[in-house]
């Protein structure tokens, strides 16, 4: 008999036990439903988590600023050496024609700081270069580095003054608050998530564990392990691609009615721009994990009331 | 065809529950084994269909010792077993005809046989009318029948039926019982278990006494005595 017969035999019996234990996937689809929206939160909001922190992180930087006597040469051929550091993510130069027009636009109603400004002539604002780190807790060498190169002398010289110290305080609280949040947010994720997943596991295994005379039965006529896995296992795919499609569908409404909400709370974050533009991704994510966890805990919850 | 070779098994708890037998059945005999509870009547027929092991001893089916069979070859023994028992164990989410279908899907039929198959065998047992019944609707001789229906549905060499009318009133017990005897007929060794007096005794054919563990007598055409 041909490989494709029995699938075809499987598949059927998996769907027929699916409809006729009506109750008892019932229940499997709704523990799975409430385990896969906890798979979805964790998404989002890690997602949202890292949104924000990457908004925090964008928000700080260190800031070179050379005299008025800086050379463009110099000046660049700082930019140069920075952007050597593999710490440095971006450095951008700030001239001095573009520090006045900043400066200006600033203080554009403020017509007595622009009053003294015109009294003094000239342009009294240095060159600077505005440094990224690739992460935040890498400010700290990058400044460090930049005051070697001030005390060493030569093009560095011409440095005025580095920002960071200034900031210091500010940055390595931030530092502290991102690697917090980081290490919470994962802690939690894995508890909630194996959380869940084992209350799903439990369930599936209940559903089998009714099921167990039905298995020997099956056994003692000479049915092959796959034979008798096979049905329970496409239920178990079932109760995950159900309630995978049953948490889609509800985090549409949802997240739609969270939207500008989450957007006044976390800045720049929609939580249904996110849903809308990592469909694809959460669809596999979360029908996967569905299948995948129902296809498993089956495998595992049949294997025990198998025996040749 | 069944050779148990100073057979002994022993459970977890120490006590033997079967002890020391030698036993040969030929093919197409019915043999009644027959003992109080706690005999050893159903670890001797699980043995047969390697459900028990032996913790001594060798059980042979033809010329292979049951307890050397590899995985493959156990579940091919398996469809060569015909097996009923007190609580009929038919699955319940299934249909009387799925249920029959069962047996003859593992044993690798095609579509076209099984649909041919299954109506004749519940003709047999006198229940081709109960078709897309499922086992909830019916009574309790009912769903022995089907229970027969679905052990010898692969025309197997040997049907084992432990206590089958344990669960049944007398009227359903003598149909069971007429059943097996046809089976018989029709060439099926068969092993029976009983504690019924009457069963054995409507048989009338080799009777085998258990107590204790031990087969205590062997009549070739015997009554139930204890």
């Amino acid at each position: 008999m041909s490989l494709w017969v029995n699938v075809k035999r499987v598949a059927r019996y998996g769907l027929i036990s699916f409809v006729r234990n009506g109750f008892v996937s019932l229940t499997a689809v709704l523990i799975m439903t409430i385990t896969l929206f906890v798979v979805a939160f964790l998404m989002i909001s890690g997602a949202a988590l890292d949104a924000t922190l990457k908004q925090l992180t964008e928000k700080v930087d260190v800031t070179v600023y050379f005299t008025t006597e800086a050379t463009e040469g110099e000046i660049t051929s700082m930019k140069t050496a920075i952007e050597a550091l593999p710490e440095v993510a971006v450095v951008t130069y700030i001239s001095r024609e573009e520090a006045l027009a900043v400066f200006r636009e600033r203080h554009k109603g403020d017509r007595l700081t622009l009053q003294a400004l015109d009294e003094l002539g000239g342009n009294p604002l240095g060159a600077s270069l505005e440094i990224r780190a690739k992460q935040t807790s890498q400010y700290e060498s990058i400044a460090t580095f930049l005051e070697a190169q001030q005390k060493s002398g030569g093009t560095a010289a011409s440095i005025d003054k580095v920002n960071f110290f200034q900031n210091k305080t500010a940055i390595d609280r931030l530092t502290n608050i991102i690697e917090t949040s980081r290490r919470i947010g994962i802690a939690v994720a894995l508890v909630l998530g194996i959380s869940t997943i084992l209350i799903a596991f439990n369930t599936i295994r209940l559903a089998i564990y009714t099921a167990r005379d039905e298995i020997g039965v099956m056994n003692i006529v000479g049915a092959g392990h796959w034979y008798v896995r096979g049905p329970f296992m496409v239920a178990g795919i079932l109760y995950g691609l159900v309630s995978g499609l049953i948490v889609l569908l509800l985090l549409y409404p949802l997240t739609l009615w969270l939207g500008p909400g989450s957007e006044r709370f976390f800045g720049s974050f929609n939580v249904f721009t996110y849903f809308i533009e990592a469909f694809p991704a959460l669809f596999l994510i979360i029908v996967a994990s569905g299948i995948g966890l129902g296809a498993l805990s089956s495998y595992l919850a049949v294997r025990r009331y198998l025996h040749t | 065809m069944i050779y148990y070779d100073k057979v002994t098994k022993v459970y977890n708890n120490g006590v033997p529950a079967v002890e020391d037998i030698t036993l040969n059945i030929d093919p197409g005999e019915f043999v009644s084994i027959v003992g109080h509870s706690g005999a050893g009547k159903t670890t001797l027929l699980k043995m047969l269909f390697a459900e028990v092991r032996p913790t001594e001893g060798t059980v042979y089916f033809g010329s292979r010792e049951i307890q050397h069979l590899s995985g493959r070859e156990l579940l091919a023994l398996r469809r060569n077993i015909g097996t009923v028992f007190q609580d009929f164990r038919l699955i319940p989410t299934k249909t009387v005809y799925e249920n029959i279908a069962f047996a003859l899907e593992v044993a690798g039929k095609s579509e076209d046989d099984i649909a041919a198959d299954v109506p004749h065998v519940l003709e047999l047992v006198g229940l081709a009318d109960k078709l897309w019944s499922f086992p909830s609707e019916l009574s309790g001789g009912e769903q022995q029948r089907i229970a027969i229906a679905r052990a010898i549905v692969n025309q197997p060499d040997v049907l084992i039926a432990d206590e089958p009318t344990g669960n049944l009133d007398p009227v359903n017990a003598h149909d069971v019982v007429e059943i097996l005897k046809k089976i018989n007929d029709l060439g099926t060794t068969v092993f029976l278990a009983t504690h019924n007096k009457a069963v054995v005794d409507s048989v009338g054919r080799r009777v085998v006494t258990m107590d204790q563990g031990r087969v205590v007598r062997d009549d070739k055409s015997g009554k139930y005595m204890l």
